[in-house]
């Protein structure tokens, strides 16, 4: 028996891999990474009144879905999953969500911000900045609230950004939602300080000490099901700004005489499509995908339009409530 | 119209073939202000190849607009990450950084080196296997350095590498660096750090980083990533016995009831007898479930789920254990790191949290503050922040810990504040004080519930508190009077009066302010106990000590009656002159005046007697007892 039984639809077993066994190893990277994960996700569960995993739909919290998964089993993770719809996700993330709530028979909520929604808020009238602010932090705000969570557990990584390298894994927030990057409550050994005030809240980062080659390599060994847009295939994108971007539907503006080009892209982070940079790349599956990583010459977060603002823009988004 | 069709994950063949396993090392740096530590760690990054060349580029761009190093790459800006630490070129809090060699992982705890932000440092060797202590070849061994050695020596580190920085500024003087490396060596002998390695190194220019450097010939020693690639700092916590603090008690359906948390030492196996503390129960190990599946057997360090042969009472906080038993006390002497900007008092209560467990606990002694600089230990009414100290603590129930000696996990704790929900301190047991196991609570035959009903009152304190003034001593006793008239049973402990008796020890500064509220709680919960209603007319100025004193007692019996009388009304009346004293300087620390009183924040009722006459406030605290059912 397994510990863990999640269908595997789209991956088919790794060859020598089935057993697990060089994996076994309780010392080994990404074992440790794994019991660390864990702990903290038990922690979460046992410390708050009612806690939620933000599910983004990337390779962040696919994994992090399957270490709730782990941590709980043979029981259900005790917390619904909550995704923070922009309307502008690439529909193949959309589907992807669906299915998984569905096969893992989880509780999904979906939140979008219906204020901006009619105030006609979109990437490209408002510009990323204010289009951020409204659809994806008020709109994480607004579900919060209206749930009353007091913990919000997300895939954010320490090597993702700078401001992020300094976040606690417990991570306080006030009643208005606001990280105080000064004021935060040290955290010594794996002793987490979880009290609350009412209406104050918690964001809890299992994946803290995690790299992103740490996430692939995990991806292949457990067999993770995964958005295909990681995967390169050819896609239909134009050129913005020095960033393929790819039409995923008619509502992006063409410029006059412009015409989406097809490319063999992959991404290597979802989000909104029209803020997600593709990169151009023949990597069709994950051992190459690592291959390609662990080559690479750039960082995750370049092909991200959103954190170019300024330099300390993660952190000013941050501290407004962002994720 | 679609524009494409979505493609499927179908192609994943062949594992990466080089399933690497270098272990990681966790390292922490610490340095005074200046000392070059980001410097050192961007470095570090820079040379490992870690860096893209898309954070290069925002580097180069960086460093010529908010660099300090004239337009050069400025590596300090790799890891000071928060706008203000870029604005006044310092690091503020912990940053965590990731890199690796061909031989090993690392993720390294950069700490800043203000004293302000010394826990944060503290905070970085938690969880460290190592430290890089960074000393300025100029200045040598000075006060941070022997601070933060200190601090690393409390913490349990055992390996330390001296990076003597700005060689190029003393012309790569090596007698220079033989005499920090002697005083260091002094120091460390003093503090119990068992291995140091000393090496010379100019952080911006990469000397003796990553390569040896050529500018210092006459040293012939590792270059620091050298050595951070081949130290052994294996304390291997699977040969001790086995600890398993249970996090989670997982139930999903009525044939399942495991018991889930992360092994802190040892190993187990199907089959093996373990205890369960503090309870001592024992039974068997029927199943084990790790993440990779069910298995006969789980080591240190791994989340896993036990079921067990028999059905006895396990919950979270419990710690189930093999071998000799865990220590097991409700009281206990430990080593402080003090946090918060509120000093420590003795008597106060806060939260504290052991592995999964987490009990109410009260300093009870400060033995000596521990001088940072010179390791004296000195005799102290309290900590400040930033400051170490030995106590004594009381627990509200036994704990299951080890020493930090022996288990770090198990034997480290944190300690919150019940109020300000701020982390007060970070503790390191040193060791049991066996208090538990040699006192018993007498077991009551007729207890309270019996006596209550004889009385046909329900027990519970009515706490008076409020300024000095305000009215609380005559509502209380014209409550204690109203409740005589009613045939119900009932005590009056008066602030002023027991001054005279059981607390005439007791003068008014902080400290003996909170254990005359001590005292009073509980004599209070004595008369509860009794089955009487026992009313508290007291200053209590401070807001965790009425806490304190509600905890005493149980959920419903403790109602807190705020007597709200305006200062200046108080003043006003000045019934005992008191006031008039305290304006003319003669009565130093008056509530009210140079003390401050803190106010509740959810009394379960608010009188002012500047609005209400007290016969009315005695009617409703009366009425206020009928409606929830004490009379």
């Amino acid at each position: 028996m397994t510990m863990l039984e999640v269908p595997t639809i789209d991956a088919p077993a790794v060859p020598g891999m089935a057993d697990g066994k060089q994996h076994r190893s309780p010392t080994s990277h990404l074992r440790r990474l794994e019991a660390e994960g864990i702990h903290i996700l038990r922690e979460t569960a046992a410390e708050f009144r009612k806690p939620v995993m933000l599910y983004s739909i990337g390779k962040d919290s696919s994994v992090l879905l399957h270490l709730a998964m782990k941590a709980f089993h043979p029981g259900k993770p005790p917390f619904p999953l909550l995704h923070v719809d922009t309307t502008w996700k690439f529909r193949e993330m959309i589907a992807f969500r669906d299915r998984r709530a569905r096969e893992l028979g989880l509780d999904l909520i979906v939140h979008t911000n219906q204020d901006g929604l009619s105030q006609g808020i979109t990437p490209f009238t408002h510009g990323s900045a204010r289009y951020t602010d409204v659809m994806k932090t008020q709109a994480l705000r607004q579900a919060l609230d209206l749930h009353g969570f007091d913990a919000a557990i997300g895939g954010a990584r320490r090597d993702e950004e700078k401001s992020r390298a300094k976040e606690r894994v417990f991570s306080h927030r006030s009643t208005a939602h606001r990280w105080d990057p000064k004021n935060q409550r040290p955290e010594l050994w794996s002793l987490y300080n979880t009290l609350l005030a009412p209406g104050e809240s918690m964001r809890v980062f299992p994946l803290s000490n995690w790299t992103e080659l740490d996430i692939w390599d995990y991806i292949l060994v457990e067999n993770i099901p995964i958005v295909p847009l990681y995967l390169a295939a050819k896609r239909p994108v134009v050129e913005r700004d020095g960033a393929l971007i790819m039409v995923d539907d008619e509502r992006i503006p063409l410029h006059p005489g412009e015409a989406p080009r097809w490319h063999s892209v992959r991404f290597r982070t979802l989000g909104c499509y029209p803020l997600s940079g593709a990169t151009a790349s023949t990597a069709a599956t994950l051992p190459e995908i690592v291959q390609e990583m662990m080559a690479s010459r750039t960082s995750e977060r370049q092909g991200r339009m959103i954190d170019r603002d300024s330099p300390a823009s993660m952190e000013r988004k941050k501290a407004e409530g962002y994720f | 119209m679609s524009y494409h069709e979505a493609p499927t994950i179908a192609a994943i063949d062949a594992p990466r073939l080089d399933q690497d396993d270098r272990p990681t090392l966790r390292f922490v740096t610490c340095g005074s202000v200046d000392d070059g530590k980001s410097t050192l760690v961007g470095r570090l990054l820079y040379d490992s190849k870690t860096l893209l060349d898309d954070q290069l580029d925002a580097l180069a761009s960086e460093s010529k607009t908010s660099g300090t190093t004239g337009g050069d790459l400025d590596f300090a800006l790799l890891v000071d990450g928060l706008q203000a630490e870029r604005e006044q070129g310092i690091t503020i809090d912990v940053a965590y950084r990731f890199f690796a060699t061909r031989l090993r992982r690392f993720i390294v705890a950069d700490t800043p080196g203000h004293a302000q932000y010394t826990r944060n440092m503290a905070t970085g060797a938690s969880n460290a296997d190592l430290a890089i202590v960074l000393v300025d070849a100029r200045k040598g061994v000075i006060t941070q350095t022997r601070r933060h050695s200190h601090i690393l020596s409390l913490l349990g580190i055992r390996h330390v590498v001296v990076a003597v920085n700005k060689m190029d500024l003393i012309g790569f003087d090596g007698d220079r660096f033989a005499a920090i490396t002697a005083e260091y060596l002094t120091l460390a002998g003093q503090l119990g750090i068992s291995q140091v390695q000393c090496i010379p190194v100019v952080a911006p220019g990469g000397d003796n980083i990553v390569a040896a450097s050529t500018r210092m010939p006459w040293y012939t020693g590792p270059t620091v990533t050298a050595y951070l690639e081949s130290v052994d700092v294996s304390g291997d916590v699977s040969q001790r016995p086995f600890r398993l603090p249970v996090q989670w008690v997982n139930r999903p359906h009525a044939d399942f009831r495991g018991f889930s948390g992360r092994i802190a030492s040892g190993t187990i196996a199907t089959g093996e007898t373990i205890a369960v503390q503090p309870s001592g129960l024992r039974t068997r190990v029927a199943r084990i479930l790790t993440p990779t599946g069910e298995c006969d057997r789980a080591t240190a360090g791994e989340s896993i789920t036990l079921t067990l042969a028999d059905e006895i009472d396990v919950s979270r906080g419990d710690v189930l254990s093999a071998g000799p038993a865990p220590l097991v006390s409700d009281q206990l002497a430990a080593h402080l790191v003090w946090f918060d900007d509120e000093a420590m008092v003795a008597g106060r209560r806060y939260v504290l949290k052991c592995g999964t467990a987490s009990t109410g606990a009260v300093i009870t002694t400060l033995k000596h503050r521990i001088a940072i600089d010179t390791m004296a230990q000195e005799s102290a009414a309290t900590l400040d922040v930033n400051e170490i100290g030995y106590v004594h603590l009381k627990l509200d129930r036994p704990l299951v810990f080890e020493t930090y000696r022996d288990d770090r996990e198990m034997g480290s704790f944190i300690l919150v504040d019940p109020i300000s929900h701020r982390t007060a301190a970070a503790g390191m047991i040193d060791l049991s004080l066996r208090g538990a196991t040699n006192i018993h609570w007498q077991r009551l035959a007729v207890d309270k519930s019996v006596r209550a009903r004889l009385k046909q009152q329900r027990p519970c304190v009515l706490w008076f508190t409020g300024l000095s003034g305000a009215g609380k001593s005559t509502i209380a006793d014209l409550v204690d009077r109203r409740l005589a008239e009613l045939g119900r049973h009932a005590a009056l402990l008066d602030g002023d009066n027991l001054r005279h008796g059981i607390n005439r020890d007791l003068g008014f500064s902080s400290t003996e302010r909170i254990e005359n509220v001590r005292r009073v709680a509980e004599i209070a919960a004595l008369f509860v106990d009794a089955g009487m209603i026992a009313l508290v007319a007291l200053i209590s100025p401070f807001r965790s000590e009425r806490e304190t004193a509600r905890q005493r007692v149980e959920a419903g019996e403790f109602i807190e009656i705020h007597v709200a009388t305006p200062l200046a009304e108080c003043e006003r009346r000045d019934p005992k002159g008191l006031y008039r004293k305290a304006r003319a300087g003669e009565l130093p620390a008056f509530t009210g005046i140079d003390q401050p009183y803190e106010a509740p924040q959810a009394p379960e009722i608010t009188i002012d007697t500047s609005e209400l006459s007290s016969e009315a406030a005695c009617e409703r605290i009366i009425r206020y007892l009928r409606e929830h059912h004490y009379l």
